[in-house]
């Protein structure tokens, strides 16, 4: 069965929690035990209706304050497939849960509010989905019922989110606008009268319709992160060693020609294996073993990779980042750098550009990018890394921030 | 080949039409692989539930034909089926782990944990103390859980890498990005990990593997004979470890467990499903979810959510 991963996206109170509550609600996706606990915290906040965004805002603050400060995990099947949305808050303050969020996401469902259209949060988060690289986004202009459903409203909005969104959607994303009320549930899981001048399909018809891409990372250049060797030393298994790891992109075959990063050693695939079956070939997110044909030294942080289609090697990077830290980034600071699974030290040589995603106006030479902002860096690295560009293969083209002394995540970043 | 992972025990429907996302198989093994990587001691945290006994075949697989290279930790209440303690000590020896067990009894006897009293009295936040003792004694580095995000609100909102700090605290304020598939294992002195393999599994998905993988489990999530009684609308298995009042009197049932914990705190279900595809069926038309069935949930609407504060999984 195939794997669907959606995020949220929109500003505070666009009505995102409310919304996947009420997919779940119409999927007949919750039990009758949680739907009573949602009746019984509904009512003791005061409210005649269930308020079904208390279905994913789970934590005691997120209940307290009414909004959703870290992402929720929600899963939900359809007889097509299986969903798991990444319920994200809208505030500001936490757009890092909301990266957290999207990060894995193949479709953003970015909510506006009918009456308030496109504002600047909006804009962040689409900024962020495209830079991401989501493949789908779907504009959810919800709270139509107070709007009266109106079809002008709509299309205005339509049309303000298209003149700006054109700026930075990149070619092959698909954006597609559907009207809705979650808290009437219009337009959810089916059509409804109330919109009857709308063509479309409800929102859960147009997330089933989507053709999920996943397969498209196998189109990729081959790339084989080196997690764990496995070397059992019993009798049985005396000489084996083999190289343990989750294909990143492209695939792999028995029999092909590898090249060992950094080492540059070049070998031949021996066997495939997964547990204790063989196989003849190994695509883009498989967790296999892979053994070569000589004896070449192989260690954990080392990738392999097809023969003919090696990365280049990188001392340097510029790459565009969104800080993720409460404290400023400033030139000249070091950090560790965790490329998929390898790390190694680097130092930020400059800030090259700061990103008004409001205007999309970049500013030269800032002096600090400070929590949530977005701009462009160029880093040294102690040892180098063998990455692709972002754009062309997105499993090999980021990597995270993390500081040398709290441990913290303080970055993303996505390479040029 | 082992039984655990019997072939014989995979139904035919399975084989002709299997339904369980392997992505999800995949995610968790390489969730595995990092663990062993990024860590110096890690442990796998193991109840008897079926969604530890999961974790022992991700780690299974995850390092064949090498053995796991972690300890199965359990945390010993005292109060458990007996079922489980046999199938948890078949097991072992079925894969060639090592097992540490520490008992919340010690941890009572040493006055670090009191046992809580009246009609509702459980181990089960207990075993916070009795675990944070064991992660100190061992230097546990990272401990990885069964937990799953679709069992609770406050689990849903959980990361694959949780770190904790030295009291074994979860702050969900200060949870760390977690960006792609990027795990950042790396901590100060004192902190460790909780990590969750199958984060993004849900209890149908762990059902379906089990029945695909052929894995054996322990007889009392299948249908079987046993006294109960009532309370609170749910049957509880008659046991020395529950405070009966004198009008709840037990009578013989047709039952199973479809989650398992404590005799004190897990729930029975009527019912008479006796293969897999039995309870997966059940699982499907259920209108009461799996933690519906445990009391320990029911305490307070966020009771979940201040046992990890304290250190719970
Ligand atoms: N009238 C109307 N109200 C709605 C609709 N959808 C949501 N709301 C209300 O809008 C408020 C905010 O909804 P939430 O679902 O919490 O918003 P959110 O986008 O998840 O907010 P954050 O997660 O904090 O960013 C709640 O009071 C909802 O009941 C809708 O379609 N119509
Ligand atoms: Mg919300």
């Amino acid at each position: 069965m195939d794997i669907l991963r959606i995020a949220t996206a929109g500003s505070v109170d666009d009505g995102k929690s409310t919304l996947i509550g009420r997919l779940l609600y119409e999927t007949q996706s919750i039990t009758r035990d949680k739907l009573e606990a949602l009746e019984a915290a509904s009512k003791r906040k005061g409210l005649d209706f269930l308020d079904l965004s208390l279905l994913t805002d789970g934590l005691i603050a997120e209940r307290e304050q009414g909004i959703t400060i870290d992402v929720a995990h929600i899963y939900f099947s359809t007889p097509t497939r299986k969903y798991i949305i990444a319920d994200t808050p809208g505030h500001f303050e936490y757009t890092r849960n909301m990266v957290t969020g999207a990060s894995n996401a193949k479709v953003s469902l970015i909510l506006v509010d009918a009456r308030h259209g496109v504002v600047e949060q909006t804009f962040r988060h689409f900024f962020i989905s495209s830079m991401l690289r989501i493949p789908k986004v779907i504009v959810c202009v919800n709270k139509m019922d107070l709007v009266g459903y109106s079809e002008e409203r709509f299309q205005q909005i339509k049309q303000e989110f298209q003149d700006i969104a054109a700026k930075v959607q990149f070619s092959g994303q698909e954006i597609e606008f559907v009207p809705i009320s979650s808290l009437y549930g219009v337009n959810i899981t089916k059509k409804s009268d109330e919109i009857s001048w709308y063509s479309g399909v409800s929102l859960l018809e147009t997330l089933e319709k989507f053709d999920d891409q996943v397969k498209a990372d196998s189109s990729h250049a081959a790339r084989f992160p080196v997690q764990y060797v496995v070397r059992p030393k019993t009798e049985e298994y005396h000489d084996y060693r083999g190289y343990a790891g989750r294909v990143a992109s492209g695939t792999f075959s028995v029999g092909d020609e590898i090249v060992v990063l950094p080492t540059g050693q070049r070998s031949r695939i021996s066997a495939i294996e997964k547990f204790d079956q063989s196989l003849e070939q190994a695509h883009a997110r498989e967790s296999v073993i892979i053994s070569l044909e000589t004896d070449v030294d192989v260690s954990r942080g080392n990738m392999l990779v097809k023969a003919g289609q090696e990365p280049s090697q990188l001392r340097e990077v510029s790459a565009q980042v969104c800080w993720l830290d409460y404290q400023a980034l400033t030139p000249g600071k070091t950090l560790l750098l965790q490329h998929g699974i390898n790390d190694t030290k680097a130092k930020v040589l400059a800030l090259e550009e700061l990103i008004n995603v409001q205007t999309m106006e970049k500013s030269e030479n800032p002096t600090q990018l400070k929590l949530n902002e977005i701009g462009g860096i160029r880093l040294k690295m102690a040892k180098p890394i063998f990455a692709d560009a972002y754009q062309e293969n997105p499993a090999n083209g980021a990597f995270i921030l993390i500081d040398e002394f709290s441990h913290a995540t303080v970055g993303v970043g996505f390479m040029n | 080949m082992s039984s655990f992972g019997d072939k014989s025990l995979i139904p035919a429907s399975a084989l002709e039409n299997p339904i369980f996302p392997r992505e999800l198989e995949d995610e968790a093994i390489y969730i595995m692989r990092e663990v062993a990587a990024q860590f110096e001691r890690p442990a796998i945290l193991f109840s008897g539930g079926k969604d530890s006994i999961t974790l022992v075949r991700l780690a299974q697989k995850a390092f064949y034909p090498g053995k796991i290279p972690f300890p199965l930790v359990h945390v010993d209440t005292g109060h458990n089926f007996p079922e489980t303690i046999a199938y948890r000590d078949w097991l072992v020896k079925e894969v060639g782990a090592e097992l540490i067990v520490r008992y919340v009894q010690d941890s009572i006897n040493q006055g670090k944990a009191q046992e809580e009293t009246g009609k509702y009295a459980s181990r089960n936040a207990l075993q916070t103390v009795t675990l944070l003792d064991a992660i100190e004694e061992f230097k546990f580095d990272a401990c990885i859980g069964g937990a799953r995000r679709d069992e609770e609100k406050a689990r849903a909102k959980e990361r694959i890498f949780s770190v904790r700090d030295d009291f074994g605290q979860w702050d969900a304020k200060r949870q760390r990005p977690e960006l792609f598939d990027m795990l950042n294992g790396r901590i100060s002195v004192g902190e460790n990990v909780r990590v969750f393999p199958i984060s993004n599994w849900t209890e149908l998905d762990v059902w379906n593997y089990i029945k695909e993988e052929g894995i054996p489990l322990p007889s009392i999530y299948f249908s079987h004979q046993r006294p109960v009684f009532e309370r609170d609308g749910m049957l509880w298995a008659d046991s020395e470890f529950i405070n009966k009042d004198t009008d709840e009197i037990p009578y013989e049932a047709t039952v199973r467990f479809r989650t398992v914990g404590d005799m004190t705190c897990t729930a029975a279900v009527l019912s008479e499903a006796v293969e897999l595809d039995d309870i997966i069926g059940e699982i499907l038309s259920a209108e009461i979810s799996e933690r519906g069935a445990r009391m320990d949930d029911k305490r307070s609407e966020a009771a979940m959510e201040k046992r990890k504060q304290q250190g719970y999984f």
